[in-house]
């Protein structure tokens, strides 16, 4: 069996065969292990040693693992051959090889975000995500390769270098979650979790061919999150499929006493309702969306409408004329809460420090200096600015009204529409040292994400096509708050009719 | 010519609930180096505060208690500046929306003292500077604060010392704090600035930062409104700056000037929630607010009957007018009590923070059972003294000192043996009187009350001696 899309439908045949499962359960790939597992068909040991021989042979390839955790991951997978043993009930994650984006913080493992200032830190403490998962038996392959400080959208800001693009070697993984997306695109992790400030988590699942879901801003505990910009980061998965992505998201998404924005799910499971028939559903679509995208992007997001209405859905066109905002207030909001947030980076209590330094305020300055790459320079840099007297006024405070303004016209377009399909990037992956060279340009392609963020809404990208070069296109679906459980319907509904046009796996990774 | 200070306080009191106002730890003063820390107080990359509602609670009361209006809806802001001993590179504290606003403290002059505000915030940790090495020490890092501020009110040195003394006690008596400045649970910065008398225009003020005593304060407010005057005088300009005071030289010295001034690039903490304070909150507030030190002056001057000068002593500390009231539950005088309290019991009160502590041997309902004793005439004075001297040595009752037959004091024949028994003894007390000093003639009473056992009436045995003697 091959745990990958073309692999894991012919285990599904197998298992159709045996009549193990169900029809509805063979597009989840940590359903289709879980079934694996508890049947006693493969150990957990097994399982995450094949992960860990994958890994070992094409990530230095891939650059998606900047750390792994082959220690963790093996006792994780015992604990779990035990519980299997003495037949207890396992929660559909336990012993599922999985990775984290290195902004999340593991007690003991070393979490660097992917920046020379926080090399050699191991944190003393769990993230709420990680707490949950590890004890519903997660089992950590490693930390997962990122745009340092998660400021980037290639991932190649990464003091490591950056994730390479499992579809093609070529091109970037995206950012700044590209290592996750990049391991789970190349079948050496079943799932990720990542972080989404502007896109962080669509972007690379759309480059990479895969899920993301950022979810409703405050359904996932941010404690242990690296903050990049607190106000809109986010934790979510990355996974090859909706189901997966709906079952990490419940998983995930409990009320955390430790974050004070934290609401969790309010109760709500996607799982129960992923299935729904979404006929007199209301699809938007915003015209402000379909300018200024490649055309074979602008096709693909055609076709799905075609798609969504044979399906009985409504296409409803509408116009969102705040989204041509959206990109300078979001660098300006999130850059100066960055400029804030990595004030603590001194060199004093953990990290990099610089060898030589003649005071404290050298020492701290010369730290910073030699500890942090230029993009994130460049952005506390920009915060410092906005945040600055006689330019608070001009910059944050009018970034801040017009954030009010992008919520009021998502609210308004939610009062018409169910969901609204966007594409998750104007273009496909860019070829590896492109967006490094032109920060500018690459701020742009944020386009299509950073609208949710700012409104805190919850969107997944979903893979709905491939470029004449073979890359992998995606598109969004965005919900109200907290209509989790609507978009990943909708966007099961896309995949279930789908998947065999518009899914392909990358020929790498775990082979069973 | 005249001039007028005119000063406006900053004052930061450190509140004592038992956690830290972002996390779980203890705020205990002391403590070994970073012991009292967790990852959330020591700012550890991905930690995030969460408030202790115990502190707005405090600082509500804290507002209350000054006249304030408590904010419906307030909000915590960063204020971002570098520094060892600050973790996170920003304070978590109130910028334009804190949580009390518009009060004010009379002072003794009736003039009102107006505070524009009262915001909630965290504490910073401390350096430590040893053997050529600076160490840091978060333990106090998070521990509540807040910081009351004063519109430029002020007139002169004493307004200031009587504003921080009535702040203090204030704070005291509402239980927020024990405004311990010597600890650093108390510390004011000093605006001030000068003018001529009768100008209503404001001269350019200084700022003396972190004045840990109100002796210093009052010192450096000296100091400073003095150089500030020569400088004019002499044709001189005072320059806006940051100060700070060597309480050793008695001098102020520049920080920092206007343009060096830090830019804290406030701007709202988005990892907390808006604060909302309902009014059923406020008033269940209003209704933990003690009496205060003014209202108890005036109950203690006009319905008691005590002096001024007795009741204030009375009302400096809270636990001693705690149990003065206690004290005299039941009784007829309550100027008999504030007596032996004011007089007696604190003698044998070593320090100021000892009369703040009041912990004696007596308590208040062995002290009311003396009182009574006294009213009822089962004793005299004298005994009265001399057993609160044992009540205070032994922590015993009244009634187990005191026998039946002690209460019914001394008849004059056994006074007039133990006088003769005192001159006797007391050969130089007797030349020292007859050499014209007076005061000699109580160390031979004091012998008559010893031997009596405080039975005998020391007015009669001092006219005996006299008589005697002469």
């Amino acid at each position: 069996m091959i745990v990958t899309a073309k692999g894991y439908f012919s285990i599904i045949t197998h298992y159709k065969t045996k009549g193990l499962m169900t029809v509805a359960e063979v597009k989840s790939v940590i359903k289709t292990l879980h079934t694996m597992l508890t049947a006693k068909e493969i150990s957990c040991k097994e399982l995450t040693q094949k992960y860990l021989d994958s890994i070992a042979k094409v990530n230095t390839e891939l650059n998606a693992y900047v750390n792994i955790t082959e220690e963790v991951a093996l006792s994780g997978a015992e604990n779990v051959d035990k519980k299997i043993a003495d037949g207890e009930d396992l929660p559909l994650t336990a012993g599922i090889p999985m990775t984290l984006k290195d902004n999340i913080s593991t007690d003991g493992i070393e979490t660097t975000c992917c920046s020379k200032i926080l090399k050699g830190y191991k944190p003393i403490y769990n993230a709420t995500v990680w707490n949950i998962l590890k004890n519903n038996g997660a089992v950590l392959l490693g930390k997962t390769n990122m745009d340092e400080f998660a400021m980037g959208s290639s991932c190649e800001t990464s003091c490591f270098g950056g994730a390479k693009n499992p579809h093609n070697l070529g091109y970037v993984a995206g950012g700044s979650s590209g290592g996750v997306a990049s391991a789970v695109g190349g079948n050496i992790a079943v799932y990720g979790l990542g972080s989404d400030t502007g896109g962080s988590i669509r972007q690379p699942a759309s480059f990479c061919g895969i899920v993301g879901l950022k979810p409703t801003y405050g359904s996932v505990s941010r404690y242990g999150l690296i903050a990049y910009a607190s106000g809109f980061d986010q934790i979510g998965p990355i996974t090859t499929t909706v189901e997966d992505t709906a079952i990490v998201y419940d998983t995930i998404s409990e009320y955390d006493i430790m974050d004070s924005t934290s609401q969790g799910n309010k109760g709500i499971k996607t799982l129960d309702t992923l299935h729904n028939d979404i006929k007199g559903m209301k699809i938007g679509i915003a015209k402000e969306y379909l300018e200024g995208i490649r055309d074979d992007v602008k096709e693909a997001i055609l076709n799905a409408c075609k798609v969504y209405e044979n399906l009985g859905a409504e296409i409803v066109y509408f116009d969102l004329p705040a989204l041509k905002y959206s990109l300078p207030v979001y660098y300006i909001l999130a850059c100066a809460e960055a400029s804030s947030n990595l004030g603590r980076y001194d060199g004093i209590r953990y990290g990099y420090k610089t060898p030589s330094y003649k005071d404290v305020n050298d020492m701290i300055c010369k730290t910073r200096s030699e500890g942090f790459g230029s993009e994130v320079k460049r952005r506390i840099m920009l915060g410092t600015y906005v945040l600055s007297a006689g330019y608070y006024d001009a910059y944050y405070k009018k970034a801040q009204n017009l954030r009010g303004t992008i919520v009021k016209e998502f609210k308004n377009a939610f009062e018409k529409v169910d969901v609204i399909l966007a594409p998750t990037v104007p273009m496909t992956a860019f070829e590896t040292g492109k967006a490094v060279s032109d920060p500018i340009e690459t701020y742009l392609t944020d386009i299509c994400t950073v609208p949710m963020n700012i409104a805190g809404l919850p969107a997944v990208s979903v893979p709905c096509g491939f470029d004449t070069k073979g890359m992998p296109i995606g598109m969004q679906l965005i919900g109200n708050n907290f209509d989790e459980a609507k978009i990943l319907n909708v966007a099961w509904q896309y995949e279930n009719a789908t998947h065999d046009t518009v899914f392909r796996s990358a020929e790498m990774g775990v082979k069973l | 010519m005249n001039y007028e200070l005119v000063v406006g306080l900053e004052t930061h009191v450190e509140l004592n609930t038992k956690t830290k106002i972002f996390c779980s730890c203890t705020t205990q003063f002391g403590g070994d180096p970073n012991t009292h820390c967790c990852p959330v107080c020591i700012g550890l990359p991905g930690t995030l505060p969460k408030l202790n509602r115990a502190v707005v609670d405090y600082a509500i009361r804290a507002g209350l208690a000054t006249n304030c209006e408590i904010s419906h809806i307030s909000k915590m802001d960063r204020k971002n500046y570098c520094y060892p001993d600050l973790p996170k590179a920003y304070q978590i504290s109130q910028y334009d929306m804190p949580l009390c606003k518009n009060g004010y403290i009379e002072l003794s002059n009736g003039r009102k003292v107006r505070l524009n505000r009262i915001h909630i915030e965290e504490d910073a940790g401390k350096l430590i500077h040893k053997k050529g090495d600076t160490y840091v020490d978060y333990n106090r890092g998070g521990v509540p604060l807040i910081e009351i501020v004063t519109e430029p009110d002020i007139r002169s040195i004493d307004e200031a010392k009587e504003y921080v003394e009535k702040l203090q006690l204030i704070m005291r008596y509402i239980g927020v704090s024990d405004c311990r400045m010597e600890e650093g649970s108390m510390r004011c910065d000093v605006n001030i600035s000068v003018r001529p008398k009768g100008s209503r225009e404001f001269g350019t003020r200084t700022e003396i930062k972190n004045m840990n005593s109100i002796t210093f304060m009052a010192k450096a407010m000296e100091y400073e409104s003095e150089r500030q005057i020569d400088l004019i005088e002499s044709g001189g300009k005072v320059t806006q700056e940051t100060l700070r005071y060597d309480s050793v030289t008695n001098t102020t010295s520049s920080m920092r000037g206007k343009e060096d001034a830090n830019d804290y690039r406030y701007f709202r903490d988005p990892d907390l929630v808006t604060i909302s304070v309902t009014d059923e909150e406020v008033r269940a507030l209003q209704e933990t607010i003690p009496e205060l030190p003014d209202e108890k002056l005036e109950r203690y001057t006009e319905e008691l009957g005590i002096p001024e000068t007795d009741a204030l002593l009375l009302i400096k500390y809270r636990k001693v007018a705690e149990y003065f009231e206690k004290a005299i539950e039941g009784t007829q005088n309550p100027k008999t009590t504030a007596n032996f309290i004011i007089g007696q019991i604190f003698r044998t009160i070593e320090n100021e923070s000892a009369k703040e502590e009041f912990s004696i041997n007596v308590s208040a309902e062995n002290l009311n059972e003396l009182v009574r004793m006294l009213e009822s005439k089962k004793i005299k004075m004298n005994l009265a003294k001399s057993t609160l001297d044992k009540m205070l040595e032994t922590g015993k009752k009244a009634s187990e000192l005191i026998s039946e037959s002690d209460m019914g004091g001394l008849d004059k024949e056994t006074t007039k043996k133990l006088c003769i028994e005192a001159v006797e003894k007391n050969p130089k007390a007797v030349a020292d009187y007859k050499n014209g000093k007076e005061k000699a003639i109580k160390s031979m009473v004091g012998y008559v009350m010893k031997n009596s056992r405080g039975k005998a009436d020391a007015m009669q045995a001092e006219n005996i001696i006299k008589s005697l003697i002469q």
